[in-house]
């Protein structure tokens, strides 16, 4: 038995400690806002935060989580820059498809965090990682810098 | 818009609708090859208990809720918004209020206008339906009109709907809907309705909100892939590498012993792994030895496919277009002679395939996202022996399409594997099985030759060859070995050419299943034509846009679109070395598009693509914001496939698996992208695909006018650019 610390919350799986952090949450959990696109951190969509910090979930093993606070698509709103992010998104009207907009998002809060100002070299350096095969960039970049200006 | 985040796309299926089908077929005559269906105003709802349901589009129940049934699937295209948008405006009801729900499969109720089938493609849902929803909703209100007028013991022409209200101005009488559908529902539905004067249109050509995208940025939206029905086991499975290759033997030994692993279920063509979750699955699979029977294919390579519509591109193929006399004005002028040449394509939607199914020996149950609704529900039918009406298809919302899910054979394997589980399975694909077992954007090989004489052209022969999608997926509409897809935009080329023949030649090449594609025809047809455009202007020392507008005479919708993207994208300015402009247009999907690309080339070949403009009429827009993001993301569909789309095949297997070897354009790749829309009175046209075809060919120019050097294939050959490979 592992427990892990998912949007402030105690969980604890019967899975062994090799099992990606994705499978943990959406096939053991339900918690199916993770999305699953490669399996091979190429895509990004599977991103959620570890402390705060993005991370693909598809290569994370629940042995190598530990303690670390787990914040996943379904409570990224409860965070200040999650929320900025979200409503933005939708200001925006970034989405299309929305199938990679989890990781996105998550991509783009764990950036708005660290970096509440972003540039473009920034949003290149924290969004190149996430695929969106609709090809919303555009509206990505512009949802970030207009999250930025709300915080 | 008020309250966004209460107005939830319902994602499941409708509950099973009784009413008599409605849709009638009409016989397709000569050379309109799409079949033709027209879809009456009226079914026989009167009468029935329930809600209002005037039409398979519209009920209202006894609370006044509106429930609006979207027959076309939502993939990302804002298609739900804006078949809401239609229904809403002629039904005069409160957006913020209606319910929006799948429509169950049903081709007669739901079957696409222009199919006869349940299909979301070819660009063509706004284009299909927009006159069929308008006459529904009109026929529903002139209904709930006539129910307050007789209630009321006034004239109908004095009653107005206004935000789901019925009004009596004159004596301030207010009535809403759910006080009318008791009479309304034993009314006759009128056979024709009065439609709203355009200039009237409250909904139509505004910007709203999506009504699918609040959900989709909080992890609430279900696709496919997040059902979890109770009791719910996970399957991924291996396909024979070698196209049309067979199971031989498998050994499991290993795979049995894993935990979390449940069953291993072989197949004739494929084996499945089902365990506890998809990890475990995914382990099993890896820990089984399979030895396959690879078949007669386990030779072929791109070579072969290459060698083999080159040769085909020879012969003289079906006419599909003739003006005037070709070979007399091909022997005036001078000749110019050209081949261009596209590679296979995967679809690589980010949502990877999937389909869970419940088989009990008295029914099935599927869950899937899909565009082609029927089709899955046929296919489930088959392989499980069950009548249809004993198979459930709960669809979902997709998580990109572009073709890939035009297709069942997905649900096709999930139903086989289900049938040897017990309890509902859900089978996922990987991204290597998704890359490796798609069916592909085919090779095409265009053949063009154009004579010029005193700047025009006198003389045209485009010659098609290629794998003809339409002959598999919809073979009544091939005929005269003409497939009417991949003649798209070519035999209706916009310009004025007084000689002209269009060949189509089919050409099915070795081992690799083909399919739509986004973009679909007018892919290979508009990247051909518009860079051997180029290439007559430079051979007649013309600019491309003076030369392009002198032959736009009878188009003028493209030459306005041409105008307006010349000027926004400051045509003729000056640029930095190796930096260039290129321009084309084209006319598809009943919409006129005009694309300026501006990209530059370093010494090593590498592209950085600067700045798009695309002018665009595509008629009467419902709602110019899914307009605009349909541009925009077509824009960058195509721009991947032009730098980097590419499918090999080596022993009869592709070569690419994911994502590091089948690239996608990122963020930090990204030009400026400007649309601009051109406001028209027209009928709808389509918006899906049309970036996606033209943003290879105006690449395709700029990076002649950046380099000098022309690009005869795709996908961008850095090396060629560098000038260290010959064109």
């Amino acid at each position: 038995m592992i427990t892990l610390q998912v949007n402030g919350e105690s969980k604890t799986v019967d899975a062994a400690p090799e099992m990606p952090l994705l499978w943990v949450l959406r096939d053991l959990l339900g918690m199916t806002g993770t999305k699953f696109g490669c399996g091979i951190a190429q895509c990004g969509a599977c991103t959620v935060h570890l402390d705060g910090v993005a991370v693909r979930s598809c290569v994370l093993s629940i042995g190598n989580v530990g303690q670390r606070n787990i914040t996943t698509i379904e409570g990224v709103g409860s965070t200040p820059a999650g929320s900025r992010i979200q409503k933005a998104w939708l200001d925006v009207e970034v989405v299309q498809c929305g199938y990679c907009q989890s990781g996105q998002i998550m991509s783009a809060s764990a950036l708005l965090r660290s970096t509440p100002h972003p540039n473009d070299a920034d949003i290149d350096a924290a969004m190149a990682g996430n695929i969106c095969r609709c090809g919303t960039y555009a509206r990505i970049r512009e949802a970030i810098k207009k999250a930025a200006q709300a915080g | 818009m008020a309250n966004r985040a209460q107005k939830r796309a319902s994602l499941h299926a409708g509950r099973g609708l009784t009413r008599r089908a409605f849709i009638e077929a009409s016989v397709s005559v000569g050379g309109a090859l799409w079949v033709g269906f027209r879809v009456p105003l009226a079914d026989a709802a009167a009468g029935e208990k329930g809600p209002f349901a005037p039409n398979a589009f519209i009920r209202i129940d006894a609370t006044g809720k509106i429930t609006l049934i979207m027959p076309q699937v939502e993939m990302g295209q804002g298609i739900y918004t804006a078949i809401a948008m239609i229904l809403a405006e002629e039904l005069d009801a409160a957006f913020e209020q209606v319910v929006l729900e799948a429509a169950p499969p049903n081709d007669k109720l739901y079957g696409n206008p222009t199919f006869g089938i349940q299909v979301t493609g070819n660009s063509n849902s706004i284009r299909a339906f927009w006159m069929p929803l308008r006459k529904a909703a009109a026929g529903a209100r002139a209904m709930l009109v006539e129910a307050a007028a007789q209630t009321w013991k006034v004239d109908a022409a004095s009653i107005r709907i206004e935000n789901s209200m019925a009004i009596h101005e004159t004596s301030g009488r207010r009535l809403g809907f759910a006080g009318l559908i008791g009479r309304a529902a034993g009314l006759t539905p009128p056979q024709n309705p009065a439609l709203k004067d355009p200039k009237d249109f409250k909904l139509v050509g505004k910007p709203l909100k999506r009504l699918d995208t609040p959900d989709k940025v909080n992890g609430k939206a279900v696709y496919g892939i997040d059902v979890l029905p109770p009791g719910v086991k996970f399957a991924t499975l291996a396909i024979c590498p070698v196209f049309g290759g067979k199971v031989g033997h498998v050994d499991d030994g290993r795979a049995r012993n894993l935990r979390g692993v449940r069953q291993v279920v072989v197949l004739d063509d494929f084996v499945a792994v089902v365990g506890d979750d998809m990890w475990s699955a995914k382990q099993g699979l890896a820990a089984l030895n399979i030895t396959w029977n690879e078949g007669s294919n386990a030779t072929v390579s791109t070579d072969d496919v290459w060698r083999q519509i080159r040769t085909a591109s020879l012969q003289e193929g079906a006419v599909a277009k003739i003006i005037g006399d070709a070979a007399k004005g091909l022997s005036e002028g001078e000749l110019h002679e050209a081949v261009y040449e596209l590679p296979f394509l995967a679809h690589a939607p980010m949502e990877p395939l999937n389909c869970t199914v419940h088989v009990t020996p008295t029914g099935c149950e599927v869950w899937v996202g899909i565009q082609v609704l029927s089709r899955a529900q046929a296919v489930a039918a088959k392989v499980t022996g069950l009548p249809l009406e004993k198979v459930t298809v709960h669809n979902h919302l997709i998580g990109g399409g572009f073709g890939r899910r035009l297709e069942a054979d997905f649900v096709e394997k999930a139903v086989l594997i289900a049938k040897q589980v017990d309890g509902p399975v859900k089978v996922i694909w990987t991204r290597e099985e998704d890359i490796q077992h798609d069916v592909y954007r085919p090779v095409y090989l265009d053949r063009l030759s154009a004579s010029l004489s005193k700047g025009r052209i006198v003389g045209w022969k485009h010659r098609i060859t290629g794998s003809s999608i339409i002959a598999r997926w919809l073979p009544p509409a091939f005929q005269k070995g003409i497939d009417i897809d991949a003649i798209d935009s070519a035999a209706d080329i916009p310009y004025d050419i007084p000689n002209l023949r269009v060949e189509y030649v089919r050409d099915e090449p070795p081992a690799v299943p083909t399919g739509f594609w986004r973009g679909v025809g007018p892919n290979n047809n508009v990247f051909a034509i518009e860079n051997f455009m180029d290439e007559l202007a430079k051979k007649s020392n013309q600019d491309p846009v003076d030369f392009r507008r002198n032959l736009l005479g009878k188009a003028p919708r493209l030459k306005a679109a041409l105008d307006l993207a010349a000027e926004k994208a400051g045509w003729g300015s000056p640029l930095p070395a190796r930096t260039g402009r290129g321009v084309a247009v084209q006319t598809a999907f009943g919409s006129f598009i005009a694309t300026v690309v501006q990209a530059t080339v370093d010494e090593h070949g590498a592209v950085r693509v600067q700045r798009i403009v695309s002018a665009v009429d595509t008629g009467i827009v419902v709602n110019p914001d899914t307009v605009v993001a349909q541009l925009q993301g077509g824009l960058v569909f195509g721009l991947t496939a032009a730098l980097y789309g590419h499918i090999s095949i080596a022993k009869g297997r592709v070569q690419q698996s994911n994502f590091h070897d089948y690239r996608m354009l990122r963020i930090d790749e990204m030009p400026q992208i400007e649309v601009y829309l051109i406001p028209s009175g027209e009928a709808p046209g389509g918006i899906g695909e049309t970036g996606t075809t033209a943003a290879p060919a105006a690449l395709g120019n700029a990076l002649f006018a950046a380099t000098g050097i022309r690009l005869r294939r795709l996908p961008v050959d850095r090396e060629v650019l560098s000038g260290k490979k010959p064109a």
